[in-house]
């Protein structure tokens, strides 16, 4: 179909951006690349009155690592960008963020779509929600206040739900150590599709052993969720298949057209598994 | 409220005003403002590729834009594909198309065809395997996708040949 009426505005500055937001109230909306938003403008499951188009601000689009190894990543990233990011920006470290990207849609989703949209967007089973929540990303908005820090796992609230005040902009997110033994796997019926159960691990590991590590889990919950019980599990010198049958036995999945909750829980077993094999896998 | 927008676009290398209203996504104003009817819609919500376009080289779901944010971009068609190739108006890439019978009923072709043309550029040498990954993008229910990916593997290993010769 074609989306409802809105006006447009195109911000000129993040300063810009946030005092549009705040002019114009609830009833607008930040556009990026517009991946999520614009399919649901479409279908009309969204109507916004106002669209602030954040797109022309070439300032939040970056990739850089700072002095003591974290990675920052603006929100206007697209995640092709960061597929095709030169070696020395994400390896050695964060070389999970380039090989989760192509669990991302295809090509041209890829494309437009932005890191900082994905988040703010905030579907649980986004790759981005599961990498900033296991890998500890702390994400920065900016509101007429000035700037602040919310760590991932207090960013995101249930269903397209997060932290961000009506007049906040999510301007970066910044991954503060390096994930040398991640792994982000998820089980969708066609690839591209959006995952029924998607799992992102970071491992804390040294020569091959494994002293901890944080779980990540999408499509269980009405938010991305992290699962202490499996973690401690990790941290207790359990199994990779201990680690995993916790983790299934400590979430309470929804049941729907794509899955009833005992098949979301044989799916969160198989893939916390795969993925914390995959993360200590040179 | 209609909230009309004068906008400039470029597309295949000309320059375009246009005033449509702001909710018209780029498919729409380049098939019903700038009769640019080569590019397809299907879906609209991002599913089919059938609207693949290039925006500054890269290949996007034009369904899943608006054309209000494509503004100071480069956007290019299908209906520039044959442009400056003298007699045989077909490029290299339709070219191939049509030799390996890479579409059947032609609905989602514009988009196959821009979507590989971005690719390609990016990825010249791309494999056999990556080509078929890329593809899995768009929809088409003809082909079963062999021919597609057989018409675009061959254009790549034509371009890679010509560019060693050169």
């Amino acid at each position: 179909m074609k989306p409802a009426p809105f006006r447009y505005h195109r911000a000129r500055s993040t300063e810009d951006a946030t005092r549009l937001l705040a002019e114009l109230g609830a009833d607008a909306k930040v556009i990026a690349g517009g991946q999520s938003l614009v399919a649901m403008m479409n279908y009309r499951l969204a109507r916004p009155a106002h669209l602030v188009d954040i797109g022309g601000l070439r300032a939040l689009d970056h990739l850089h690592r700072d002095a003591d190894g974290g990675l920052h990543i603006g929100a206007l990233t697209t995640h092709h960008t960061v597929e095709t990011a030169p070696p020395g920006v994400l390896e050695p470290g964060f070389g999970v963020l380039r090989r989760a990207m192509r669990w991302i849609g295809h090509l041209p989703i890829r494309t437009r779509g932005t890191v900082g949209g994905s988040l703010a967007h905030a579907d649980a089973t986004a790759e981005w929600c599961l990498l900033a929540v296991a890998l500890g990303a702390e994400l920065v908005a900016e509101g007429p206040h000035g700037r602040r820090r919310i760590r991932a796992e207090d960013f995101f609230f249930g269903y397209y739900t997060t932290a961000l005040d009506p007049g906040e902009l999510l301007v970066e997110a910044v991954f503060p150590r390096p994930a040398p033994h991640a792994a982000l796997t998820e089980f969708a019926e066609r690839h591209g599709d959006f995952a029924i159960v998607a799992a992102a691990i970071d491992l804390d590991a040294e020569d091959g052993s494994v002293r901890g590590g944080r779980v990540a889990l999408g499509g269980v919950a009405p938010a991305t969720v992290r699962v202490p019980e499996a973690e401690a599990v990790l941290a207790g010198g359990g199994t990779f298949a201990e680690c995993a049958a916790a983790a299934a036995d400590a979430s309470d999945p929804p049941g729907d057209a794509n899955g009833s909750p005992e098949y979301r829980r044989h799916l969160i077993r198989t893939l916390v598994r795969r993925a914390c094999e995959e993360a200590m896998s040179p | 409220m209609t909230d009309l927008q004068l906008m400039t676009l470029d597309v295949n290398g000309e320059e375009h005003e246009v005033v449509a209203e702001s909710r018209r996504t780029l498919v729409d104003v380049l098939r019903h403002d700038l009769r640019l009817t080569g590019t397809h819609v299907g879906c609209e919500h991002g599913i089919c590729g059938a609207c693949t376009v290039l925006v500054d080289d890269r290949p996007v779901r034009a369904c899943l834009m608006f054309a209000a944010q494509a503004e100071g971009t480069r956007i290019r068609t299908v209906e520039s594909l044959s442009q400056g190739t003298g007699e045989c108006e077909l490029s290299d890439l339709q070219r191939a198309f049509s030799e390996h019978h890479g579409l059947q009923c032609g609905f989602c072709t514009p988009g196959f065809l821009m979507l590989a043309e971005g690719f390609l550029a990016e990825r010249p040498d791309a494999s056999k395997e990556e080509i078929r990954e890329v593809v899995a993008a768009n929809l088409c229910r003809c082909t079963g996708y062999q021919t597609i990916v057989e018409a675009i593997d061959d254009c790549a290993a034509a371009r890679r040949r010509a560019g060693k010769e050169n």
